[in-house]
């Protein structure tokens, strides 16, 4: 097995697997655990410039991604008239270095302010210091290597088709430029890290809240069918401390 | 009719010494932990004031509760669904920590740790967020007791409408007057936080009314935070997850008054069943702003009535939850005397937590003027009675806290608990009931049977008469859908999982 294997088929095999598997088993075994631990209430202000900056800069380009994943075609359509080109590699850049920025500020936010940094768990930095890395080797690869708009459908498109229909084709980013290659290794960096970090959050986006009822009322006691009660997930060592007896307090309730 | 029952807590807000020990007998049982500090899911402020969190009422800044949309249907205040989902990376409305206060003690041991010197050590101030030294700018309860204050009594929201030259006077030293208001989570019948929660976190019990957030759905999207026009669902910031006053159910399921009402000082909280019409409740919340308290009083049911009895049965209620229903005191300061108000019904929630204005300071102040006036004691109560709106409180700051602006609400109330104590007063000093205390509690809408009622539940009740909780046979309630055996060992108090962030 050559690293190219390992790195760019056995790496991604293992991530993917890691991120639904893990993913699956915190949020029905722990899912008090899965949040975005939104750290809002502690500082406004620079949250305000980072996450903005840093949510909209993401979701757009991992759009464009997946779009390109999904629709090949179309991209190169587009991307046939120079002006259309253009439009959509300048783009693309721009939003870039929004996002870049934004992490910039929120990893700046972390490190300086106090109250942030008593929330901050390693993988924290770890996720932001990711990202980091990700948006600079795209942004690297997108203007050092043009351009990404004609040759991501001719490599990367069957690249991940080919992974995700199990007849894996790592040799296709085998010959690719170093920076490229760091790209996509530490977006399966990314992928593996996902469900043992508060990105797990990506996937709770609540799109029902389009359409669900204003109000939820339940009722505890109307009958429903009896079910299967899910297996108690087993906790190390705090919870199982002996817990200690209730105390009987004695005398009788309402000494008024 | 669609009839539900719901526990409902009464303030007389007359009675409250503003003591506190309802905050902390809350306090010690529930928020006592690590990324709860700051919170207070009750709380009691000074009045005027600016309440806690600062400013809460100002629904320009904080965008709470509910609005009429051009075609008169509900809108939340905070946001439009698609509105609300592009505004998750980051909540506009949302308060931070220093709407509130950074939670802080003091570091003890430097009072024993501190070398031999000249000076007295101190324990110094550290914040319980980041554990370092402080500079303590406000706390919880920081207006307490300074109902006058030009900084924080002027900024009140409910002067809107009050005469300036009023407003004025009500900051001159000689002329500040005060009262208590205790507020905890007002579990409506139309929540905001609940519309609110793009993850549908939060949900209402139908059994008993009580709002709970499901912590394990709960994803930090804090929308809840915002939309309450209460300011009564808190962000931990610890565990990433939203809490709230769980009206104590679990003492309620115990048949015990939550820990709040039952510690009062004051004894002035009352806890009873509330029988509603849920078929009403968009009514009650989409009324015209003048109309809402009649709304609401509308959609709240009579115990009595055979057809709201047939039809409570037909939902599920046992006889036990009716019987505590008719003998509800909630029922009677709500709907049957009609005494305990909304706090701000123009929230358009629905709450579901009654005040009953406070009198005193009204009268003992107009009482102070009229000793200038050398009136014969026999003619003062009397007098009392026909001046209310001059009272040093003015009736429109009640009004637009409880009232939606509606002094024609508040007036009634006063004088209706007026009269009762002019009865009692004549009936202790002069032995008996003259036709002019007679004709007097009929101008204020009363009689000698329900004066003496009210004065009976206002200053003599038991326990038992205070806090009417009907069993709750929870028990009942896991053995339907779930295996009892699987669940030993899971059930009680606390978290199953220790509440660690991210874990
Ligand atoms: C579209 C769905 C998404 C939603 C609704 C969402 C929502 C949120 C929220 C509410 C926070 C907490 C912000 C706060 O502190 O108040 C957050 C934080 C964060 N999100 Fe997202 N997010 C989404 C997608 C993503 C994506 C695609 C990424 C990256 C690949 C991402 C990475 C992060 C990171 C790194 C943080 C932590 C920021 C910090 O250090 O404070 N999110 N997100
Ligand atoms: S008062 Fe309670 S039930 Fe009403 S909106 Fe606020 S948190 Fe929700
Ligand atoms: S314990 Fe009772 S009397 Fe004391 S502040 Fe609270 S509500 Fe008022």
């Amino acid at each position: 097995m050559n690293w190219n294997t390992l790195l760019f088929l056995v790496f991604p095999y293992v991530a993917l697997a890691l991120a639904v598997v893990v993913s699956i088993l915190r949020m029905r075994g722990r899912p008090f655990s899965v949040s975005a631990q939104s750290s809002q209430l502690l500082e406004s202000r620079k949250l305000y410039f980072g996450s903005t900056a840093m949510h909209w800069g993401l979701v757009l380009i991992l759009g464009a991604h997946l779009l390109a994943v999904l629709l090949p075609k179309g991209l190169l359509l587009w991307s046939a008239v120079p002006l259309r080109l253009y439009l959509l590699e300048i783009t693309g850049l721009a939003l870039a270095l929004w996002a870049g920025v934004g992490v910039w500020i929120l990893l700046a936010r972390r490190l300086s302010e106090a109250r942030i940094r008593v929330v901050s768990t390693p993988m924290d930095y770890v996720v932001l210091l990711l990202l980091l890395v990700s948006i600079i080797t795209g942004i690297i690869t997108a203007s050092a290597y043009r351009f990404g708009s004609y040759w991501f459908p001719a490599v990367f498109t069957p690249y991940l088709w080919s992974l995700f229909t199990l007849q894996p084709r790592p040799e296709l980013v085998a010959d690719l430029p170093f920076w490229i290659q760091f790209h996509v290794f530490n977006f399966w960096l990314l992928v593996a890290v996902f469900p043992f970090s508060r990105l797990i959050h990506i996937v709770t986006v609540p799109l029902g809240y389009l359409w669900r009822p204003w109000q939820i009322v339940i009722w505890l006691r109307r009958k429903r069918p009896l079910r299967a009660t899910p297996p108690a997930v087993p906790h190390p060592a705090p919870a199982s401390k002996p817990q200690p007896a209730l105390q009987d307090k004695g005398g009788s309730y309402g000494s008024d | 009719m669609n009839v539900r029952a719901h526990m409902s807590m009464l303030f007389h807000l007359d009675k409250c010494i503003g003591c506190h020990t309802c905050s902390v007998a809350c306090k010690n049982l529930w928020t006592d932990r690590k990324g709860t500090e700051y919170m207070w899911w009750n709380n009691v402020e000074t009045r005027p004031g600016a309440g806690y969190p600062t400013g809460w009422e100002e629904q320009e800044r904080f965008q709470g509760g509910w609005e009429l949309g051009k075609n008169g249907e509900l809108e939340l205040r905070l946001h439009s669904r698609a509105r609300g989902l592009s505004r998750l990376f980051f909540n506009p409305a949302l308060p931070t920590l220093d709407d509130y206060y950074e939670p802080y003690t003091f570091r003890y041991q430097d009072l024993f740790n501190a070398p031999e010197g000249n000076d007295q050590p101190t324990a110094i101030p550290i914040s319980m967020v980041t554990g370092e030294p402080i500079q303590i700018q406000a706390g919880p309860s920081w207006d307490d007791d300074l109902g006058g204050s030009n900084l924080y009594a002027k900024n009140d929201p409910n002067w809107e409408g009050v005469d300036p030259d009023i407003q004025a006077q009500m900051h001159e030293i000689e002329r500040v007057v005060f009262n208590y208001l205790p507020r905890i989570c007002n579990h409506c019948l139309n929540p905001a936080c609940v519309a609110a929660c793009p993850s549908g976190a939060i949900y209402k019990r139908a059994e008993d009314g009580v709002v709970l957030v499901n912590e394990n759905k709960c994803k930090a999207w804090r929308m809840c935070v915002a939309a309450c026009p209460y300011k009564k669902v808190y962000y931990n910031w610890s565990t990433g997850k939203s809490e709230k006053c769980i009206l104590c159910f679990p003492r309620l399921e115990t048949g015990q008054a939550p820990a709040c009402a039952h510690s009062c000082v004051g004894r002035i909280r009352y806890m009873g069943v509330l029988l509603y019409d849920a078929d009403k409740i968009y009514a009650a919340a989409s009324a015209p702003e003048e109309r809402l308290v009649e709304a609401q009083r509308e959609a709240i049911l009579d115990p009595f009535d055979p057809a709201v009895i047939a039809a409570a049965k037909e939902g599920g209620l046992d006889d036990e939850w009716i019987k505590a229903a008719q003998n509800s005191p909630a029922y009677k300061f709500v709907k049957l005397w009609k005494l305990a108000l909304p706090l701000h019904p123009e929230y358009r929630t629905v709450a579901m937590m009654f005040y009953i204005p406070p009198l005193s300071p009204i009268v003992s102040t107009l009482e102070r003027g009229l000793i200038k006036l050398d009136l014969p004691p026999e003619r003062m109560d009397f007098e009392l009675f026909e001046n209310l709106d001059k009272a040093r409180l003015p009736l429109e700051y009640l009004a637009n806290m409880f009232a939606a602006g509606n002094v024609a609400l508040i007036e009634p109330i006063l004088k209706k608990m007026l009269a009762v104590r002019i009865l009692k007063r004549r009936q202790s000093v002069y032995g008996e009931v003259d036709a002019q205390t007679l004709a007097l509690l009929e101008a204020a809408g009363t009689n000698l049977e329900e004066a003496e009622a009210i004065y009976r539940l206002t200053t003599l009740p038991t326990l038992e008469e205070r806090f009417v909780i009907p069993p709750y046979h929870r028990e009942a309630a896991a053995e339907l859908y779930n295996d009892p055996l699987a669940h030993k060992g899971e059930v009680g108090l606390g978290y199953i999982q220790p509440p660690r962030r991210g874990e």
